[in-house]
């Protein structure tokens, strides 16, 4: 298990590469990765605020747990903070298990947790000013099916 | 002594990103009780905390929590993570 929290780019291929050495019993690796959206079409940079500290703490006990309710080989997180241009990537998850169901569903819960209990805030500095990306009940509500 | 903390808009309205603060509060609803009768822009920040979320020593808590032994206290919006 590896957690990142980190300013860095990351190269994620090179991850999902490294993360797919040596993963004894392994049968099925997912991934994830999100990238920085342009919705509106004028999104100058999206700014991620995070806690120091608390942030790897969280992501630990929320990877942690994935480790124990599914069947996981390994499991990784990277998380960016900073200022990052449309198109970056923000973050991953990759998880390995035996069969591919257990590496599906703890990818999902991963990220369904990362969303919104790990503290990371975004901001949008867009041409027409700066707004905090604001929480959606659906993110709160995804919660409730683990 | 406890370090306060505050994070994305809530450090923006109240114009720090930490403090240290001398109290005696017992909760978590105490302290904020205390910070809104300090200033405005406290009043401001913590107008309804509903929206907000806190984290006693780095682990998310509820506002009734009490403070006994409690060094870090930080408030923050929804976290948007992901």
């Amino acid at each position: 298990m590896r957690v990142a929290v980190q300013a860095e780019p990351f190269d994620f291929g090179a991850e999902a590469a490294a993360f797919t050495r040596d993963l004894p019993g392994a049968g099925a690796v997912v991934t994830f990765t999100g990238l920085v959206r342009d919705l509106s079409g004028d999104l100058a940079a999206m700014q991620i605020e995070h806690y120091p500290g608390m942030t790897e703490r969280a992501i630990a006990a929320i990877a942690g747990e994935a480790m124990t309710r599914w069947s996981l080989v390994d499991c990784l997180v990277i998380h960016r903070h900073g200022d990052l241009a449309p198109g970056e990537t923000i973050m991953m998850v990759a998880t390995a298990s035996a069969h591919r169901g257990d590496a599906f569903a703890a990818a999902e819960f991963l990220m369904d947790y990362l969303k919104s209990r790990a503290p990371f805030w975004k901001k949008e500095i867009t041409t027409s000013g700066a707004e905090w990306v604001a929480a959606k009940d659906a993110d709160e509500d995804a919660l409730k099916r683990w | 002594m406890i370090d306060v903390l505050y994070f994305a808009w809530v450090r923006e309205r109240i114009g720090l990103p930490r403090e240290r603060i001398e109290t005696r509060a017992a909760t978590v609803n105490d302290l904020v009780a205390e910070l809104i009768a300090r200033e405005d822009r406290y009043a401001a920040a913590f107008a309804d905390t509903s929206s907000l979320r806190v984290a006693l020593d780095q682990e998310l808590a509820e506002f009734d929590a009490p403070l006994a032994g409690v060094r870090e206290v930080a408030f923050f919006p929804p976290m948007t993570g992901g």
